[in-house]
């Protein structure tokens, strides 16, 4: 079975994010593998090692050649990754970041099953995915939180506002799969060494014929403004000497909430 | 100035349309001349009751047979805005709604606007949303004419009635979803719920890694929702520890709450939790560190351990009662 995992690098999360004058997001320092990511790449191991043999196959997109993150996810597991690395790729929304996702799994080639996040932890537009499964033609199984595979058919339990609902399709297919779907394996002494010589195969937006559509000429939007967010004032404080539970009694009443 | 036409996919459980739905229904009244909606699913006349009482005139009915409603929603939405030109779609940031304003922006080739939290027409349609956690709000516009794909996060607007009669409901029909239907749904799990639901809950209780255990989640948190006929929720790290379900997370990746109370438990308050929650009415935290970011934004904070805060406070709710 080949399974195609999409990872997205980011900058790290703790640091707090900005923008470059062109409103680009601001991309310093060494991108990390996103967290979120690391569930599918759990779950496309597992699910691997579930059929009896197969590969893992991550595929990515990054404006200028970061492997930083992908060799984390190597380091877990996969076996080889396809990145789309161009400067043409800056700025590339959702659409263009699927359409760019989309060429490299027909470029992985072979491929069974399709795993994403539900979103990505840095743009978490959420519907990269799907848009990837439309672009290829194939069933989109979205917000799975538990996945199977049998006899040539994948079965989820997609999320929903009240339980879940068990969803199934043939292969091949696209999951996108919630964080805490499966416990990602911290990679071993052994995994980081062999990752260093795993094939990345780097491919520009024209070797995939998707000139002028990724990045900003593919986003067909303008940003007009862009501002602080107003800052909720903070109210009282109390340090609790047993009776701080009268402090909230006493704002709860006021409200009329009891 | 406003459109002149706005669209709306509806989204119901079982007949009853969603709240988040009814939102952006009334924002679509603000912006454009005239509201249609689409809807998904088999209660087509409940539906058009409902999406008219909002001012929706008409309800494009499709029939998603056993797939997953927002994928085969899809074609559909997209044959339809090719025969109708209307100036914009809306779509709610939910499950369905993101499956089907994916599809249908691959299907007509045009971006989609996600997380709005503002929309205006006066000066060309114009989407507001929030980066960094919510730290900073970016407001955008097409760049090209041709009709604007946008989805909206819950509780941004408020639902209010327009007192419309039921939209006439129009059959779509003639469209191939391709294998975007083979995504079938065999069975649906329901979860017990009790009490109310924690997007519409005036009061919400959430609790975070500093209740310490998940066997403190009921007796802390959900017995305070329960003394305060509210609904309870959790910060992220306690879903990834699997102490609760996903369906309770609020934050960013989780829901949206603004209820006229929101009591948070032992979370420290990272961005991304406030994206959540920080537009509440009335904000109160109970956490062990005085210097958590969470009391910045909390109207009454409490420096406490929530096992000797919360037990006391249930105990002096159920005696007022
Ligand atoms: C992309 C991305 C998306 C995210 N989305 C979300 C989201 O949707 N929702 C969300 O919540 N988080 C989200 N997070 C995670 C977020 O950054 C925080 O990690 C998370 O909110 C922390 O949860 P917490 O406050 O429960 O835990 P912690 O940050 O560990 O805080 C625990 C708090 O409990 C206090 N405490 C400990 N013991 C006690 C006690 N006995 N009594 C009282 N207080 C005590 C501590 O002082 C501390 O402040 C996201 C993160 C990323 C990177």
């Amino acid at each position: 079975m080949h399974v195609v995992v999409c990872v997205k690098q980011i900058p790290d999360p703790a640091v707090p994010g900005a923008l470059n004058a062109d409103h680009t997001l601001k991309r310093e320092g060494k991108p990390i593998l996103d967290e979120s990511d690391s569930y599918g790449v759990e779950m496309a191991l597992q699910l691997v090692d579930a059929a009896g043999g197969g590969e893992v196959t991550l595929i990515s997109m990054a404006a200028n050649g970061e492997t930083a993150g992908l060799r984390t996810a190597l380091a877990m597991g996969a076996a080889k990754a396809v990145l789309v690395s161009d400067p043409a790729c800056a700025g590339s929304d959702a659409l263009g970041t699927a359409k760019a996702l989309a060429k490299a799994v027909e470029r992985a080639g072979g491929v069974d099953l399709v795993l994403a996040a539900t979103e990505s932890s840095d743009g978490y537009t959420g519907t990269v995915p799907a848009q990837i499964a439309e672009l290829l033609g194939w069933p989109a199984l979205t917000f799975a939180k538990k996945v199977d595979i049998a006899d040539g058919k994948v079965t989820i339990q997609r999320q929903t506002e009240a339980g879940y609902d068990t969803v199934q399709a043939s292969l091949p297919a696209l999951v996108s799969v919630t964080a805490g779907v499966v416990e990602p394996r911290y990679p071993s002494f052994k995994g980081i060494m062999a990752a260093k010589n795993k094939p990345v195969d780097i491919c520009t937006a024209a070797d995939l014929g998707l000139d002028g559509q990724v990045g900003w000429a593919g986003a067909r939007q303008t940003i007009t403004n862009v501002e602080n967010a107003p800052a909720r004032q903070a109210g009282e404080k109390f340090e609790d000497d047993g009776t701080g539970f009268e402090k909230v009694v006493g704002f709860l009443e006021n409200l009329k909430v009891i | 100035m406003t459109l002149n036409n706005v669209w709306v996919y509806a989204e119901a459980n079982g007949d009853k349309v969603t709240t988040a739905t009814l939102e952006v229904i009334t924002k679509a009244r603000e912006i454009g001349t005239t509201v249609s909606a689409v809807y998904a699913g088999t209660s087509g006349d409940s539906v058009a009751a409902q999406v008219g009482e909002y001012g929706a005139t008409t309800l494009y009915v499709i029939n998603p047979g056993e797939g997953l409603p927002g994928q085969v929603a899809a074609a559909g939405i997209a044959q339809l805005v090719n025969e109708h030109s209307p100036d914009a779609v809306l779509f709610v940031q939910s499950y369905d709604g993101r499956d089907a304003m994916a599809r249908t922006s691959v299907k007509l080739d045009r971006p989609v606007l996600t997380n709005g939290f503002t929309l205006t027409a006066a000066d060309g349609l114009t989407f507001g949303t929030a980066i960094f956690g919510g730290m900073v709000m970016v407001d955008a516009k097409y760049a090209d004419g041709g009709v604007a794909l946008i989805g909206i996060r819950p509780k941004s607007f408020t639902a209010e009635p327009s007192g419309g009669g039921a939209a006439s409901v129009v059959t779509v029909d003639g469209f191939d979803a391709g294998r975007a239907g083979e995504a079938k749904v065999l069975e649906r799990f329901e979860e017990e719920q009790t009490g109310p639901k924690l997007e519409e809950a005036a009061v919400v209780v959430s609790g975070g890694r500093g209740i310490g255990a998940s066997e403190s989640y009921k007796p802390l948190v959900e017995e305070l929702a329960k003394a305060l006929k509210g609904a309870f929720g959790a910060s992220r790290a306690i879903v990834d520890a699997g102490w609760v379900p996903y369906a309770l997370q609020v934050g960013q990746t989780g829901k949206t709450v603004k209820p006229k109370v929101y009591i948070a438990l032992g979370i420290s308050g990272a961005t991304q939790h406030l994206v959540g929650m920080k537009n509440s009415d009335n904000i109160i935290a109970v956490n062990k560190d005085g210097e958590a970011p969470i009391f910045g934004i909390a109207d009454l904070g409490i420096v406490g351990d929530v096992n000797k805060v919360v037990p006391a406070l249930i105990e002096a709710i159920k005696n007022k009662a």
